[in-house]
This record gives C-alpha cells, sequence and structure tokens, in this order.
C-alpha cells in the first residue's frame, strides 16, 4: 500500500475516470495490489468490509463484471446482493429513479451499476447519498475495466508508461471500455493509436489525443500492446459493416500484425471475446494474450475500489 | 373608451400612444399632442413599449396530454410572456387532423382566454402525422388552421412534402417543415459532434437537417410554392436559405432564442433539461444563426414551446423526451440579446411580430393607425429567475431555470384590453 500518508481517497462515487488524478489511480493500484495477495491465499476472505453491503444492480447483460464485484465483495467479508432487470420492477416499467429510491431505503453502502444508458450511473449518484460505482453505463464508461486493464499494463511494463504505445483495435464508437481507457492512459502518459473502419469510429475522435489509422498492418506497427474490443454482433446488421468476414479480414488481429509490433507485444480483451473475429484463435491462446491476468486483476481492482468507496473520510479504516 | 400610454419608451424615444376600440389611433412623440377628454392614461415612464408578439410555433399539448399543459394554462404562459397570438402545432392526441379538433381547440381557447392570447390551429399535413396520407387541408383551414406542419414527425417523403405543398398552395396555407433526415437521425439523443463521441451519446449530424431544407427548398422554386423552415439549428441550413433567397426561392424561415444562447455542452453531464430537437449544437452553428436573424436569412423567431411533466425528464438522456418551455421567457432572453448589442428593439419587432404576421398572414400592431392595439410595456431593467414560482407554463422543462434573465413583461393588451 502507498506511503504517502498525506494522501486521501474523497471520492462519493466512481463515475468515469475523468474523476481521477493521477495519485489517486496510482494510489488505487496500489491498494489492488495489496490486495491481490489474498487472492492466492488458501483463506481467500479478509473482514475488511464486514456489515457493508454492496448491491450489484445490473440492469444489462453481464457474467464478468458482475462476478467480478461480486467475488471482491465477498472477499472483503462485505454482503452483496444483485438485482437483475428480469424479475424485477424494471421490467414492470419502474423508472430508474424510483429504483433507485427503492434501493437507497434498504440502506447499501454501495451500488454498482451497469445500464444501457450512458449517464445512467452519474444519474443515481447526483440522486442517492449511497456510493455509486459505474460498472458500464452504454456506450459512455467502464472504470473498473479501464482500471484493471491499467493494473494489468502496470504490471507488464513494470510500472512505467512513458513511452508506451497502446493500440485500441475494434468498435470504437460504441465503446465504453476504449473511452475508459482512452482517458486514463493518456493521464499516466500511453501513447494511444485506434484503428477501425470509419463507421465504428466516434464523432469529435479528431479532437481525442489519439492516431487513428484505419489500416491495421499500419496501426500496428512499433506498439507495446493491443488491446481488442468485442465486436457486438447488431454493428453489421445496423449496417456499419458489410458483413462478419469482411471484418474478420480486415481487423481480425492474427500472428503476421504481431510481428510488426515492438517484440514482447502485449494483447488485452475485455472479454468476451469472438475468436476468429476481432482475435485469432492462435493468439487468443498465446502467452502474450493477457486475458486471464485481466480477469484476476478485475478482482483485485474492484476489491480496491470497493474498499476505497466504504472507507472514504474513515482514515482509510473500515 | 379611449386609453393613453404616456411616456412609453420606443426605439429610443418617449412616445404617447392613443387607443380607441380595440385599434391603435395615433403614436407620437411625448407631449406632442394633448390627452383628450376623459380617457384612460397608464404612465408607462421607464417601460418599453413592443407590439405584442407572435409565437408561430408552439406545442400546447390539449387535447391529450393535459398533464404537461391545456390550452388555457398555455395561453396564460403566453399572455404573461408578451404574446398576443400563438400557432399550435398538430401533435396533439388525437391528432389535429380534422375539422372537430381544431374547433376544440379554438373553443377552449375562446372559453379560457376571451380576450386573448389568440390561438391559431396549425392542420397536421397528413393524417395521425404518420407521413402517408394527406389530412383534409381544405375542411382544416374553413375550421381555422392557419398553416400547416408534421412537426414532430419529420416527413420521409419528398413525394408527400411536394403534394402537402401543392394542395396547400390551393388554400394558401404554407407548409411549415420539421427539417430531419429521418435516417442519419434515427435513435439521436443529441448533436452528433464532439460532446456526443466523448458522452458515448447517439448524435444527430447537422447535414440532416441541410439535406431535408435543401429539398424543400428544391420543391419551392419548382413549384414556385412558398415554403417555411421550421426551427433552424444549424449552419449549414442557414448557407441553404441564404442560397435559396439570393436565387429568389421563397422560403421562409424561423429559429428559437435557445438556439442562440445555447450549444451542444449544455448537455455535459447528460442534462436532460437540455435535450431539444433539433438539438443544441455547435458555438459556430450559434454564431451563424446569430448573424442569419440579425441579417433576416431567418425572419422570424419562435419558441417550439414544448411543456413535459417534471417526472418525465428525470431519467436518463435515453429515456427523456425532447424539447423546452418557453413562452414565459422568451421576450427575456431575446431581449437579454439586445442588451448585449447581438439583436436590437427593432429587430425585435421584426422577427416576433411583424414578419411573422406577414408570413402567415396574422393581424400585427407597427403602431400605425388602424394596428389592432397588441402591445406590452416592458420593463428593461427588471431581473428575475425562471422558476416553478415564476413560470404560468404548467411545466418548467426549460434550460434556463434559474438563469438571472433581464426585462421583464409588466402589462400586456390586446385588441385595446388589459390583461394584466
Amino acid at each position: 500500500m502507498t506511503n504517502d500518508t498525506a494522501y486521501q481517497w474523497r471520492h462519493k462515487d466512481l463515475l468515469d475516470v475523468t474523476q481521477l488524478e493521477t495519485t489517486d489511480t496510482l494510489h488505487l493500484l496500489d491498494v489492488a495490489a495489496s490486495f491481490q495477495e489474498i487472492n492466492n491465499r488458501p483463506v481467500k476472505k479478509v473482514p475488511t468490509l464486514k456489515g457493508k453491503t454492496v448491491v450489484l444492480f445490473f440492469v444489462e447483460n453481464s457474467t464478468r463484471t458482475k462476478t467480478s464485484f461480486d467475488v471482491a465483495g465477498k472477499r472483503l467479508s462485505a454482503d452483496t446482493f444483485a438485482l437483475a432487470k428480469t424479475g424485477s420492477s424494471i421490467n414492470k416499467g419502474e423508472s430508474l429513479k424510483d429504483t433507485g429510491l427503492t434501493l437507497q431505503a434498504m440502506s447499501p453502502d454501495i451500488i454498482v451499476i451497469r445500464h444501457p444508458s450512458s449517464g445512467a450511473a452519474q444519474f443515481l449518484a447526483d440522486l442517492l447519498p449511497c456510493s455509486i460505482v459505474n460498472g458500464g453505463d452504454g456506450w459512455h464508461a467502464h472504470p473498473t475495466q479501464a482500471l484493471l486493464d491499467c493494473y494489468t499494463l502496470r504490471q507488464t511494463w513494470n510500472g512505467q508508461f512513458a513511452n508506451r504505445t497502446l493500440l485500441i483495435l475494434g468498435d470504437i464508437a460504441h465503446s465504453r471500455v476504449a473511452r475508459s481507457n482512452m482517458h486514463l492512459l493518456h493521464m499516466l502518459g500511453v501513447k494511444l493509436r485506434m484503428c477501425a473502419p470509419r463507421t465504428l469510429l466516434p464523432a469529435g475522435i479528431d479532437h481525442w489525443p489519439v492516431e487513428v489509422e484505419s489500416d491495421l498492418a499500419t496501426a500496428v506497427r512499433d506498439v507495446d500492446a493491443v488491446m481488442c474490443l468485442r465486436l457486438q454482433l447488431e454493428r453489421q446488421q445496423a449496417g456499419l459493416l458489410p458483413d462478419l468476414a469482411e471484418y474478420s479480414r480486415r481487423y481480425c488481429l492474427g500472428r503476421q500484425h504481431l510481428r510488426l509490433a515492438k517484440p514482447g507485444v502485449k494483447i488485452l480483451h475485455p472479454g468476451p471475446m469472438n475468436r476468429g473475429l476481432e482475435i485469432s484463435n492462435d493468439i487468443a491462446d498465446d502467452p502474450a494474450c493477457l486475458v486471464l491476468n485481466q480477469v484476476a486483476a478485475g478482482v483485485a481492482t474492484r476489491m480496491a475500489i470497493l474498499y476505497l468507496l466504504a472507507t472514504r473520510g474513515n482514515g482509510g479504516h473500515a | 373608451m379611449t386609453l393613453c400610454i404616456k411616456n412609453a419608451r420606443h426605439l429610443e424615444s418617449s412616445v404617447d400612444i392613443l387607443v380607441h376600440d380595440g385599434h391603435i389611433v395615433t403614436m407620437t412623440p411625448t407631449g406632442h399632442q394633448p390627452l383628450p377628454d376623459g380617457c384612460t392614461v397608464v404612465d408607462a415612464t421607464g417601460l418599453i413599449v413592443m407590439p405584442s408578439a407572435i409565437d408561430a410555433h408552439v406545442h400546447l399539448r390539449e387535447p391529450g396530454q393535459e398533464y404537461k399543459e391545456d390550452i388555457d394554462s398555455g395561453l396564460t404562459a403566453a399572455a404573461h410572456g408578451g404574446f398576443g397570438a400563438v400557432m399550435c402545432m398538430a401533435n396533439t392526441k388525437p391528432v389535429n387532423d380534422s375539422a372537430g379538433i381544431t374547433r376544440f381547440m379554438l373553443d377552449r381557447a375562446r372559453t379560457s382566454h376571451p380576450q386573448g392570447p389568440r390561438l391559431y390551429p396549425v392542420a397536421a399535413a397528413t393524417i395521425g402525422l404518420q407521413g402517408e396520407e394527406l389530412a383534409p387541408l381544405a375542411e382544416l383551414k374553413d375550421a381555422g388552421c392557419v398553416a400547416i406542419s408534421n412537426d414532430g414527425r419529420p416527413l420521409a417523403s419528398a413525394e408527400i412534402v411536394r403534394r402537402v405543398m401543392e394542395y396547400g398552395a390551393d388554400l394558401n396555407l404554407r407548409l411549415i417543415d420539421h427539417c430531419e433526415d429521418p435516417d442519419l437521425a434515427r435513435g439521436w439523443r443529441m448533436h452528433e459532434g464532439v460532446t456526443s463521441g466523448l458522452l458515448g451519446v447517439k448524435g444527430q449530424p447537422a447535414c440532416g437537417e441541410a439535406i431535408q431544407a435543401m429539398r424543400d427548398i428544391m420543391l419551392s422554386e419548382y413549384l414556385h410554392i412558398p415554403v417555411h423552415i421550421a426551427h433552424v439549428s444549424a449552419a449549414l441550413t442557414v448557407d441553404c436559405l441564404a442560397w435559396a433567397k439570393a436565387r429568389g426561392v421563397q422560403v421562409t424561415a424561423e429559429t428559437c432564442p435557445h438556439y442562440l444562447l445555447l450549444d451542444e455542452t449544455a448537455l455535459e453531464g447528460y442534462n436532460t433539461q437540455a435535450k431539444v430537437s433539433p438539438p443544441l449544437r455547435t458555438t459556430a452553428d450559434r454564431e451563424a444563426l446569430r448573424r442569419a436573424v440579425k441579417e433576416g436569412i431567418i425572419d422570424i423567431l419562435v419558441t417550439d414551446h414544448a411543456p413535459h411533466a417534471a417526472h418525465e425528464k428525470e431519467g436518463t438522456l435515453d429515456e427523456a423526451p425532447n424539447g423546452f418551455t418557453g413562452l414565459d421567457m422568451a421576450i427575456s432572453l431575446t431581449w437579454g440579446l439586445v442588451r448585449d448589442n447581438i439583436l436590437t428593439e427593432a429587430d425585435m419587432h421584426r422577427l416576433w411580430s411583424r414578419r411573422p404576421g406577414e408570413i402567415f398572414g396574422l393581424p400585427y400592431n407597427t403602431f400605425n393607425p388602424g394596428d389592432p392595439a397588441d402591445f406590452f410595456l416592458l420593463d428593461p431593467e427588471a431581473t428575475w429567475i425562471p422558476g416553478p414560482d415564476t413560470l404560468y407554463s404548467k411545466s418548467h422543462n426549460t434550460p434556463f431555470l434559474g438563469w438571472e434573465l433581464h426585462g421583464r413583461v409588466k402589462h400586456h393588451w390586446i385588441a385595446g384590453q388589459q390583461l394584466f
């Protein structure tokens, strides 16, 4: 854990990485590293957040993020409760405001929200006194994913972000993962490149601190890592792509691309992967592919987030 | 009975106005004419007299959505906002696509506001605003409609637009067209640009408005039939209008005070109070629109008053409906532009009264003898803050809530009768 005793986590919520300073981020990653050790013990549980309640409010389908938060909470001895869209009052037309107020009335300490609407986490944070963690809102932000990616890269790069180049490959326009990683890694000094057909680039990307390159073989040149994004199959149905075979031909990351990158290049993917579509099968199984490291980092990072939010203003003690 | 408004400010001079039998008798420099015996005198020292505004684009929600607004509350907001006449759009429930609905609206207005403001319904262009079959426009005109629009449901088919324009031309009814390419604008929540890209929100590009405006301009030129472009939001549309007007095309256009004052950054933080159709665009668009209203490329201002209940705007940008209320605040907001030397008092007369009157054939006041005595007194120094206590509309969905506005309508006369 950090030795900087003057440092104090001051955030009620974690809505996006744009709210974080570099010191917040590094502190959070330090805390995560200290929790990583718990995950390797025979008894993977500490009493740190005993008596704290964490609600997992997932209005959009999710397996790994929800499970990751659930495991993170339980390892810190928090009580975690899941509320899904199916079978809940959301399916009966209850507004986000009313669902939020109802959850608040049960006195949770933290609500983790995953929602298809950009801004949903912000809306709850403005409405409720408890802490809100954005588990992904629309195309907007996925701060815990960016933090776990950052954790993974920090381990891989021995803490050195400067002079590193990361390529984010795939459907940038509709990706909250791309947006949050762009903000966070730019702040830490990583050079960013993005590669996608123009139909999958967001409006205003020319104002982002990134290089944009539509040709994958050019984009991958001399990069230290490639982050593949999942291609949602409905993009093709929406007319943004001709067909998936053509997409795969132009944008599926393969062995031939990695030879153009820096030696020791690493591959990240937020999952779930479409093997053969955005990432070739052999690359997905290659030791350079850090997907499982990302999953492990996800638990540690989310433990750190729950811990910092639940003990905020408490001198760091639960 | 004769009424005299004394010592009112009008275009930088002090005037006295004589009113008799609902009409202007004279407007003369203060003290120039003796007051007739027995006339009612109102001392307007320190106040500015302006012709009642005409709002060619409002949504009063009655029939069908009276929880947002009704004709009574909408006309009350209009009266207090300085509007002597409003043209209400057809997207009520049911849609105003038959004479019965038009007559119902007019009855409600006559009952609740016999002295005005005057209500002028706008006929639906197509049955149910579905964009397929023409509404019975002659029947609607006979019942009292003064223009045609499919507002809120942009017309996808150039063929339908053409037939509405042609059929309307025989009836001397002008099409007010909400220009928005439905494919380019599918699923939009805001302007497509830097802010939408960062917020991760689906946008609609400005060219989607200009493409349809250009379609209308070309039809207008081809058919020799006038057309009116609703709530222009984009600089590109302004360029299309300038090109068309230079060619002599009979196209007119409107914009709203919010497009002159706000831009896409108002949506930051997912502010649903800034969600409107068409969307707030860039500062460059805002500047182009300011020039366009100044130069007359855009002919008139309208509010596009679009009330929504509080709970409807409480949620995410995906859920919240489009629209702002405007009747209460529009004159104060425009006066703010005069204070900032972007417009003049004379521009206000032109944009809010004379040109809308000319375009839609409605009575308007230029303070010449015989003109309808529709005018209000504005306190140019009054400041006020829009909020539940100060707004007359049933709904308060405006991005200007909490702003300090300068200038407030203090008294209002329609046809010589004082409303307040």
